[in-house]
């Protein structure tokens, strides 16, 4: 993880944004397509009713290497109301994010200088797409935007970012330097979303427990099925506290106990995350969540994405270990301040 | 009569002794079977020793930062190292020594880097062990490390790492595992000892009741030892009944001790 990585992504937001003005159809067009997209589901679905496969155990089998690879946003993009793409519409939207995530890698540009991201695999279009015709993840409110903020929520934003402010700037320390860059937090949720790289999950069952590791960063959710209540509150995380239950074919996990700090869009260490996975066919997981903050947003809201097979194995990603970046960024921030006051001092003594 | 009685004692002995030699070799403990019919050693569980301090038999002794006092002091242990000291080579022994001299700085636990195998196995932290049929996965507090063990779709290390690749299969109420693909950068211990990227490690794991595993793990790395060796302890399962791996994500408490020195304010 780095800035630049956080910069792509802005890239990205802005070419699905571009993308999606220039395919953006009329609203009688926005139904017809709809529609078509609804039936491009449908004949997606097999046949037969899919069943799904059993654990020895007797338990829906979610087992294996799975992405949840996309371009899609968690939020609709602005002047865009429909909610499905038609797959020729998605198939644009994703050939120019990715040319946005490759062209920063031009030889010779200043974008270029830190490493090459296609080179390395770390832009999206070198793995497996879910191909999620949705135009956002986010399905209630129907908008496909998070709900409004409560005050409290709007208090709770301006201090931290108060608190951030007092920490001084970005690189005064390693503690103001995005989570990400520091090899400390990545998407990892719950709610899961696509970390732009890395994104693989590997999903592990026995009779009494699911883990489902992540990839980024190396998490693991150790994820207990045997109906005992959440840790006490005393006990904080930023995975938070997760417990699941089967509900038919549907794995459901209720997640609390989340710290303060991994803030999910803005919400507080009450936030309640409750997500269903239920497996659609041998190729695909159907991925639902609730968030649930009423002191963040004056309504839950839901998404919805799929996660789709890929081949294994998930391999050791020692981001922490191996981080160069962190260390070689604050010296070169030091160098530049020990530079700038030499230069002042020089200039006061003329 | 007294002949009689005598040679009816030396049967009765002789029955004793065959009966005596029945329960020697009645089969060990059999664990309880998962679904598929292998050994369930699924749960959290820990080492109780004082290993991660020094895997050798060492006595009490002040840590390495003074500040801390007793609460961060050598405990003494007995260690788990079988039949005498490590086999080093002279060499190598010189660098464990100087490991040991700087291991305030040399040290991977203070910062937070993943602890490698066997270390991770005896920190004083639990770890869980979940089990499939295709893999078991065991889950370690200390900085979320994990381990994946290939009992199916079994490859050689598609490249070095600190956890290593590990291949794993059943020899009666045993699970084995052979873990290669290390990097050469974990410790065994706060103590220095050390490896190489050469490292193999062969586990065996039984249960030995219905809490205790017994733990043996062969150690070969002729980089640096003479001969392979042997370590081996019980593992305790955690009883309680809401025992879970927690999250002990430690990077951002190791962020001063590596970094500290690049504030604009540098830490005193």
């Amino acid at each position: 993880m780095n800035d630049r990585f956080l910069m792509s992504l802005g890239a990205i937001a802005l070419a699905i944004l571009v993308a999606v003005v220039l395919v953006a159809p009329t609203s009688a067009a926005a139904q017809a397509q709809k529609a078509a997209a609804a039936t491009v589901t449908k004949a997606a679905a097999p046949a037969k009713p899919w069943t799904a496969p059993r654990t020895p155990d007797g338990q829906p089998d979610l087992q294996g290497y799975w992405t949840n690879n996309s371009y899609t946003p968690l939020e609709r993009p602005k002047d865009l109301t429909k909610e499905f793409y038609t797959p020729e519409e998605l198939r644009e939207a994703e050939k120019k994010a990715a040319e946005r995530e490759e062209e920063q890698t031009v030889p010779g540009t200043t974008a270029d200088v830190h490493y090459d991201f296609t080179q390395f695999g770390l832009d999206r279009s070198q793995t497996r797409l879910t191909d999620n015709l949705r135009t956002s993840v986010i399905v209630d409110p129907p908008n496909g935007k998070l709900p409004p903020v409560t005050s409290e929520g709007q208090k709770r934003a301006a201090d931290r970012a108060a608190e951030r402010k007092k920490q001084g700037a970005q690189y005064d320390q390693v503690q103001n330097i995005p989570l990400g860059s520091r090899c400390v937090y990545q998407n990892a949720g719950p709610p899961m979303l696509p970390p732009g790289y890395n994104p693989a999950y590997q999903i592990l069952q026995s009779k009494d427990t699911v883990t489902i590791l992540i990839e980024m960063l190396h998490e693991v959710r150790v994820i207990p099925l045997d109906g005992r209540p959440h840790a006490p509150q005393g006990y904080r995380s930023w995975l938070g506290d997760s417990r699941g239950h089967w509900e038919g074919d549907t794995l459901v996990v209720e997640t609390t106990n989340f710290n303060d700090k991994s803030a999910f869009r803005g919400a507080s260490e009450n936030m309640k995350v409750t997500e269903r996975f239920t497996r659609l066919s041998d190729d695909a997981i159907r991925y639902e969540f609730t968030v649930n903050d009423p002191s963040t947003w004056e309504i839950p809201w839901k998404g919805e994405m799929p996660f789709v097979k890929i081949n294994g194995p998930v391999f050791e990603h020692a981001c922490h270990e191996g981080n160069y970046g962190v260390a070689n960024t604050l010296k070169a921030v030091r160098l530049e301040e020990k530079k700038a006051a030499e230069e002042a001092a020089r200039k006061g003594t003329k | 009569m007294r002949t009689r009685f005598i040679s009816s004692m030396i049967v009765a002995a002789g029955l004793v002794l065959a009966a005596m030699t029945v329960v020697a070799q009645a089969p060990a403990y059999r664990a309880p079977r998962t679904k598929d019919g292998k050994p369930n050693l699924a749960g959290v569980w820990q080492a109780v020793n004082e290993a991660n301090w020094d895997i050798e038999a060492h006595s009490a002794a002040p840590g390495p930062v003074y500040q801390l006092g007793a609460a961060y002091s050598v405990a003494p242990g007995l260690g788990i190292v079988e039949g005498g000291p490590i086999p080093y080579k002279p060499e190598a022994l010189q660098k464990k020594k100087q490991n040991f001299t700087n291991r305030m700085t040399l040290d991977p636990e203070p910062k937070c880097y993943l602890p490698g195998v066997p270390r991770a196995m005896y920190m004083p932290y639990p770890f869980q062990i979940v089990q499939s049929t295709k893999q078991i996965m065991m889950v370690f507090e200390f900085a979320g490390a994990l381990r994946t063990i290939y009992m199916a779709d079994q490859t050689e290390a598609p490249a070095d790492s600190w956890m290593g690749w590990s291949n794993g299969r059943w020899e009666g109420e045993t699970l084995v595992i052979d873990t290669t693909g290390f990097n050469d950068l974990s410790w065994f211990d706060r103590a220095g000892n050390f490896h190489s990227d050469a490292l193999h490690v062969v586990e065996r794991i039984a249960a030995i009741d219905a809490d205790h595993l017994n733990y043996e793990a062969t150690i070969e790395d002729p980089n640096v030892f003479t001969r392979p060796w042997k370590i081996s302890f019980p593992l305790y399962r955690r009883i309680e009944k809401n025992a879970q791996i927690l999250e002990y994500k430690c990077v951002e408490f190791s962020e001063d001790l590596i970094y500290g020195h690049l504030r604009k304010v540098p830490l005193k």
